[in-house]
């Protein structure tokens, strides 16, 4: 479904990609993980269209995204601080991106109702405390039954209540045949949903592996296990 | 496009500065008008206060307006939106507001105490220059992500084109004096948009006192016909240039 073939990023001197090669197939739930500044947030982002990659390219579909925006109709982003503008409402917000997409659809309002999006349509953007920012954001992802999930830390700030209906979301579209793909720094919470695991170190790709092989493998218990043996005994 | 663009016009309106500016250049243009005795005089306390504020406010609250939007910029790139659009969207919105506010506030007192072939001039030239300082405006807010440093780009810019720059045209001609620079003094003033403006307004007024050095020259050169036409396709060329600038470099930023 999405192929990165290659891709690079410099910011300055800083290489922030270094000649990545990924292919991300429907159905998957992925886990991108790494150390803080590994580049998985640029990676998230050049797939997005947001940040251009110095050289290489990214397939969506086996079309290259390149001077593309289409392909975004069938991603739903959820960004790790979610910036809006400050002045508006939550409402209005909602309404914009619906009269922008403009699709005719119809519309996932699960998160909605269940994150009680409705009691606070009126209440300011700028206002909002850091989770209620991210359900709004959550809301906004998944509005749209997109085909693929791109999740930046998804649960950073959520109440555990609301984690926990993000992450039955997140199983439900991943059964749905959605290519998901989620940075989180909490190994544990995405043990039950991931069955990939990418590792980033410095804009490296360090491995691209099936959750139950790598666990196998190292003969760990849990994924976030095996990581630390892989990178202890080195045999990558 | 059009849809961005509807929220960013609400959001211009909902912002009450653009009303707020057109009622401002109301009460200077009908006091103008009502204080001097006859209506050339009054035309040219507008002209001045025109050809100072309508850049500054432009300038100013375009680039402060760009930086504030970058929330608005990154929610809508992650949906299916060309980059150009939104960048067009934005640019048309703030300049469709300048030029209303422009209009509305100069343009009716224009249109009754000025003769109409001069009011609409004036209001031609006014609206133009509002759409070209909100072009420089979104050049110098791409230029730097530091909205400190933007800002400051942006008044630096309105100071040497709408003060400094005809003193220095004065300067250059005192110092060569001696030379025959005509033809270079032309070309230089092409190279402000405010002295153009200035220009195309006194040469429709014929009031050569008023002129500056630049315009004196310029009409000698080109007599008032060729002039206005000159003039004019510098004023467009003066609008697309740094917005298309900016777009291009819009279209290949992080963000």
């Amino acid at each position: 479904m999405i192929e990165i073939k290659n891709i690079t990023k410099n910011f300055g001197k800083l290489k922030a990609l270094n000649g990545l090669n990924l292919e991300l197939n429907k159905g998957e739930c992925i886990a991108l993980i790494g150390p803080n500044g590994c580049g998985k947030t640029t990676l998230i982002k050049s797939i997005l269209g947001m940040v251009l990659p110095s050289s290489g390219e990214i397939l969506f579909n086996g079309k290259s995204i390149k001077n593309d925006n289409d392909y975004r109709r069938h991603i739903g982003y959820m960004p790790q601080i979610g910036r809006y503008p400050e002045n508006m409402t939550i409402g209005q917000v909602i309404d914009m991106i619906k009269g922008i997409r403009n699709s005719n659809q119809v519309l996932d309002h699960d998160l909605y109702e269940h994150f009680n999006i409705e009691k606070m349509l009126d209440k300011k953007m700028r206002t909002l405390s850091g989770g209620t920012t991210q359900k709004v954001s959550a809301t906004l992802a998944f509005l749209f039954k997109p085909q693929v999930l791109i999740l930046d830390e998804p649960t950073a700030g959520l109440d555990p209540i609301a984690a926990e209906i993000l992450k039955a979301k997140i199983i439900d579209a991943k059964e749905r045949g959605c290519l998901i793909l989620i940075t989180s720094h909490l190994l544990s919470e995405l043990e039950d949903i991931v069955s990939q695991i990418i590792f980033m170190q410095e804009g490296n790709l360090i491995l691209h592996k099936n959750a139950e092989e790598l666990k196998a493998r190292t003969g760990q218990q849990t994924i976030a296990r095996s990581i630390v043996h892989l990178l202890k005994t080195e045999t990558l | 496009m059009m849809r961005i663009l509807k929220y960013v016009a609400l959001d211009i309106i909902k912002n009450k500065i653009i009303i707020a500016y057109a009622i401002m250049l109301a009460l200077f243009s009908w006091s103008a008008f009502g204080l001097e005795d006859n209506a050339a005089k009054g035309l040219l306390t507008v002209l001045n206060i025109v050809l100072l504020t309508v850049p500054l406010m432009s300038v100013l609250f375009a680039t402060i307006y760009v930086y504030n939007s970058s929330e608005f910029i990154e929610l809508l790139l992650s949906h299916p939106i060309k980059r150009s659009k939104i960048w067009k969207a934005l640019f048309i919105g703030l300049s469709l507001s300048m030029v209303a506010a422009y209009v509305f506030g100069a343009g009716i007192p224009l249109f009754i105490f000025a003769e109409w072939d001069i009011a609409l001039m004036t209001i031609a030239v006014g609206s133009l220059l509002s759409v070209i300082f909100v072009a420089i405006a979104f050049l110098s807010s791409i230029i730097t992500r530091d909205k400190a440093k933007g800002i400051g780009t942006s008044i630096m810019l309105w100071l040497y084109f709408a003060l400094l720059f005809d003193g220095l045209v004065l300067f250059l001609f005192f110092q060569f004096a001696d030379y025959p620079i005509e033809k270079a003094v032309v070309f230089l003033s092409a190279l402000s948009p405010i002295d153009l403006s200035r220009i195309l307004i006194l040469l429709k007024l014929d009031v050569s006192a008023m002129l500056g050095y630049t315009g004196a020259v310029f009409k000698n050169s080109f007599g008032s016909d060729w002039g206005l036409v000159l003039s004019f396709a510098l004023l467009a060329f003066w609008a697309l240039v740094p917005f298309y600038l900016s777009l291009r470099k819009f279209k290949s930023k992080d963000l």
